[in-house]
This record gives C-alpha cells, structure tokens and sequence, in this order.
C-alpha cells in the first residue's frame, strides 16, 4: 500500500506547491491585466494568475495543453511540432551516448590493460570533466565546422565528451572486478589475452556497465540540449528552450523540459530493459 | 628464473623414473619486497611419484602454498629445479598437465555449474556436445549430477567447492593441485569432502597434492605427508603413511591413524610450529 501511497503524495504534493507557485508569480501581473470592471475577489485573482498568456510560470496544465495542441493539431513535419523537436535531440542523444560508450569502454580497456595508459590517460579523463561543457561546446562547434562536419555530428562529438566519462570510469572498476583467483586459473588453462577479456574481464564488469550507463544517459540529454545552443539549431529542444526565453514564451521553454525528462526516462527505460534481460540470463542475478 | 629452468632434466631423462610426476630439487623461491627479500622456500626437495596423495601441512607463511603455485606455474622460481611431468612448469602448465582448485570456489557467477565446468574445454576450442557430456562426467563423480543448471550462489560453500573440484578435472589431467580447498567450510561438511576426495582419488588413479592445515586430513587423505616449516620455508620431514591405501572415515579411529597424526604433531612442534 505504501509504495503506492508514498509516489502519489510526493507527486500530489509538488502539483499543489506548482499551483501555489503559480499564484505567487503571476498574481501581481495578472491582477493589473484585469479588466477594472470585473469583481477582484482572490478567487478571480487565483484563476486569472492560473490562465494568463504569457505567465512567469505556467500551470502544469497549461503545458501539457500547449504540448497537446503542438503536438496534434500540427503535421510531424512541422518545426511547431514539438515530437519533431524530440526527435532532433533524441538523435544527437543516441548518436552521442553511442560514441561516449565506445569511447568510455575503449579507454578503460586501454587504462586496465596498461600501466602507462592507467598513468597517463586517467588525469586527463578527470581533467577533461573539470571544464564546464559550455565553454568548450563553441568551439567544437567551431573546429568540426572548420574540417567539413555540421549538423548532427558536432551535437553527437559533444554528447559524447560528456557520456564517455561515467562509463570510463565504471567500466575501469568493473573490468578491476574479476578477482585474483578468477585471473590465475585462467593463467592454469592457459587462456589468451582475448580469452580472459571475454570470457573473464567483460562479464565482470557487465554489472557496473548498466550504472554507468544510467548516469551516461542524463547527461547525454543535457548535453544534447546544451549543444544546440551554440551550434544553432533552429530543431531541437534546447532551440526551443532558447526561442522560448527570447519570447518570454515559459510554456514553450516548460513543455521541452518536459519532454527532455520524458525522453531521458525513455533512454533509461531501454536501459533497464537491456538490464533486466542480463539479469534473466544470468538466473537472476547480476 | 628462465635461466635456472633450462637446468631441468630433459624430458627423456625423466622418462628413466616414469613414475615421477614432481621433483624439486634445492627449490627456491625469494619474493623481491620493499624492505628486502622475503624467502618463501629455501632449498626444498621434493618427489611425488605417480598415484602418490602428498599432503603439504605446515604452519601460515612457511610456504606451502607458495611450492603448490611454483609447481603450477602461478610462482616464479628463483633457483634450482623444478619438473612436472618431466617438463618445466610452464610447459607443463601449457601442455594442461594439472588440474588446479583454489582455496575459494572461484565460480563464474554469471555462468551456471554446467557452463562453469565446461569453461576450461570451451578455451581449447572443444564442441559445446562433447564438453557437455564430459562435464555431466565430472559432475556425477561429484554427486553433483542434478545441479548442473544451478547458478553458483544457489549452492552450498560445500557443493561450490565441488564443483571447483569438478572443473579442475575438465582437462583429465592425471595431476590435481588442491590449495585448502575446505579451509572454510565447517567440520560436518569437510569430513564428507574428505571421503568424497578420497574416493576420487582412489577410483581415478589421480597424482595430488593438496595444501592443508588440518592434521586429521592431512593423514586421512595422503599416502605421504610433506610437514614444512617457516621462516624460511623448508620441509622438515617427510612421512611415508603405512595406512591403507583404501580408506572409510572409521580408519580416524584407529589406532594407526593417531599414531601418524602423532608423528606429524610432533614433526610440526619440532619446527617450532606452534610458536
């Protein structure tokens, strides 16, 4: 009972804080667009605040109907469609977290496997993280312009800068996993370098892949986002974040939140699911 | 170390005295540490003949483990000699001369017991049909016969440590090189293994030699019984076991039996083991 109980008071709860919000922020304008011959009980004051145009913070019905109304009543096709949107930034997300997984497992291969690499590379996997994605985005924008490639591929190359991290260094620990003595009695089969990465190093490090992977997914959403800004995409949740800003449109800006969670927590989902089928596969353990 | 191996007999000599499997001659093995040297085995010799039980049985850190892993390969030897099969360690080690069970199980926990025990088969290439029957093989030897679709946390420490034993036979070497294997499971469950390991032992013809701090199992399992010392490790003495070479647990009541656990209590107090 609880664990249904639990969700649905803290979601209750946020819903009537938002409304109350809601009211705070937009009474004082929407009490001085009213029209001065209407009665000014709080009441109307309350639902004035709840259904203005352009309100500081719109009610969270305001932006699932202006979600639903961009989404129906305009073609896929249709930059106003905010699937369309959706769908730009999933691509670089994907396409992004696929380069940052590669990435992130290359390297920890190459750091477990070597001395110099564990050395050389780790202060520079760690460094790489300490400079603000903001700061560098422009200019990966800039240097991938120079050589030829637009469009997806700088989004991805940012993505990725940012997803190879957290898989870097879950995958260095999980590859760390296989025991000492897992290692010698491979040493007394007489096994081969690839024999004990695939068949010993890799299903050890299964388990911390999916974690990494999870953290790899949010920031993969984020990042998608934050590289639309400076390459400047007119597609794309984070072009209408920022278009949304410019008009003072907080509904437009709100509903490619919403939309960003909602396709993080399908990434996330995916991930479970692949998560889930290790899980089985292995009897029920990970 | 390379060097010091190249002075093993050739493989013909050994051929002379077929019937010895392992033979240590002024064996030594130094670990280079931080403060100095640590000497792990100082001159050791030692001969395990074909269908020989050796036990090594000594006190912590006087380096029975460390001769167990030199014979395997798993320790780098820093002077004398040391054959297996009339070849060097490593050759031997390629050549899957040996089983090897360590002091932990050591399963895969991903795999399940069938696919734990056909591993070692599965690296050298053999067809999933044949490696599967070998294993149900072994896992019968084991009395492990209905588990083999079992993931190793749904067994016993008991049971997992069998199926070590069962996969350390995969290869069919003709030697098995146990290091404690039942140091961690509780008396009830080791005396069965015993007999278990004996009766193993005495229907394969298996050479072993198995690493113990247990006097009783020591002396209920080996037909010699190797009693080494530390700091630096050495053998002290070798005791030659005038018990049967088939045995029931009842034999731990004889008075044969105390008479040999005796002997080894007193050769490990000679080497101030109890110090």
């Amino acid at each position: 009972m609880t664990r249904i109980l639990a969700p649905v008071t803290v979601f209750g709860a946020l819903i009537i804080l938002w409304y109350g919000g809601a009211y705070v922020l937009n009474a004082p304008q929407a009490a001085a667009l009213m029209d001065p011959d209407q009665p000014r009980n709080f009441w109307a004051v309350v639902q004035a605040s709840w259904s203005m145009d352009r309100p500081e913070l719109p009610t969270p019905d305001q932006i699932l109907s202006s979600l639903y109304y961009s989404i129906f009543n305009y073609p896929l096709a249709s930059p106003r469609n905010f699937l369309l949107q959706t769908a730009y930034t999933a691509e670089a997300a994907i396409t992004g977290l696929v380069i940052g997984a590669a990435l992130g497992i290359g390297l920890a291969i190459g750091i477990v496997h070597s001395r110099v690499l564990d050395r050389s590379l780790m202060p520079w996997v760690i460094t790489s993280q300490t400079i603000p994605i903001l700061a560098i985005a422009p200019m990966v924008v800039v240097a991938l312009g120079n050589i030829g490639c637009t469009g997806l591929l700088p989004k991805a190359a940012i993505v990725g800068y940012l997803s190879f991290f957290p898989i870097a260094v879950g995958m260095v620990k999980g590859f760390r996993a296989a025991d000492s003595l897992q290692l010698d009695l491979m040493r007394t089969y007489d096994a081969s370098g690839p024999q004990v990465f695939f068949k010993l190093r890799w299903p050890s490090a299964v388990p911390f892949l999916f974690p990494s992977l999870k953290v790899a997914v949010a920031l993969s959403v984020t990042g998608a986002i934050v590289a639309e800004i400076p390459t400047g995409a007119q597609v794309g949740l984070g072009a209408r974040l920022l278009a949304g800003s410019y008009y003072g449109q907080t509904d437009m800006m709100w509903g490619a939140l919403v939309l960003a969670s909602a396709l993080a927590l399908g990434m996330i989902g995916v991930v479970r699911l692949g998560e889930a089928s290790v899980r089985l596969s292995r009897g029920g353990r990970l | 170390m390379a060097e010091s191996v190249v002075l093993a007999p050739p493989a013909a000599a050994a051929a002379a005295v077929p019937d010895c499997v392992i033979r240590a001659e002024k064996l030594n093995v130094i670990f280079s540490a931080a403060d100095q040297p640590v000497t792990a085995l100082a001159d050791v010799d030692l001969t395990v003949a074909r269908g020989d039980f050796v036990s090594l049985i000594g006190p912590s850190g006087c380096g029975k483990t460390t001769l167990l892993r030199a014979i395997a390969d798993l320790a780098p030897i820093t002077a004398g000699t040391l054959t297996v099969n009339g070849m060097t360690p490593g050759a031997a080690r390629m050549a899957r001369a040996y089983g090897y069970v360590f002091q932990a199980p050591a399963l895969f926990p991903w795999r399940n017991v069938i696919r734990n025990v056909t591993l070692p088969l599965e690296l050298t290439g053999m067809g999933k049909a044949e490696r599967e029957i070998r294993a149900m093989e072994n896992l019968s030897l084991l009395g492990l016969r209905d588990f083999g679709k079992k993931f190793p946390w749904q067994l016993s420490g008991g049971m997992q440590q069998r199926v070590s034993i069962a996969r350390a036979l995969s290869f069919k070497p003709e030697l098995l090189l146990m290091d404690e294997p039942f140091g961690a499971l509780d008396e009830i469950t080791r005396d069965n293994l015993n007999l278990h390991l004996h009766e193993l032992w005495a229907r394969t013809g298996l050479t072993a030699v198995f690493v113990t701090h247990s006097i009783p199992e020591a002396v209920f399992l080996s037909t010699k019984i190797v009693v080494m010392s530390a700091r630096p490790g050495r053998v002290l003495r070798v005791i030659d076991s005038p018990l049967p070479r088939r045995r029931g647990l009842d034999l731990r009541e004889s008075p044969d039996f105390i008479a040999v656990a005796h002997e080894v209590r007193a050769a490990l107090r000679e080497g101030h083991s109890y110090d």
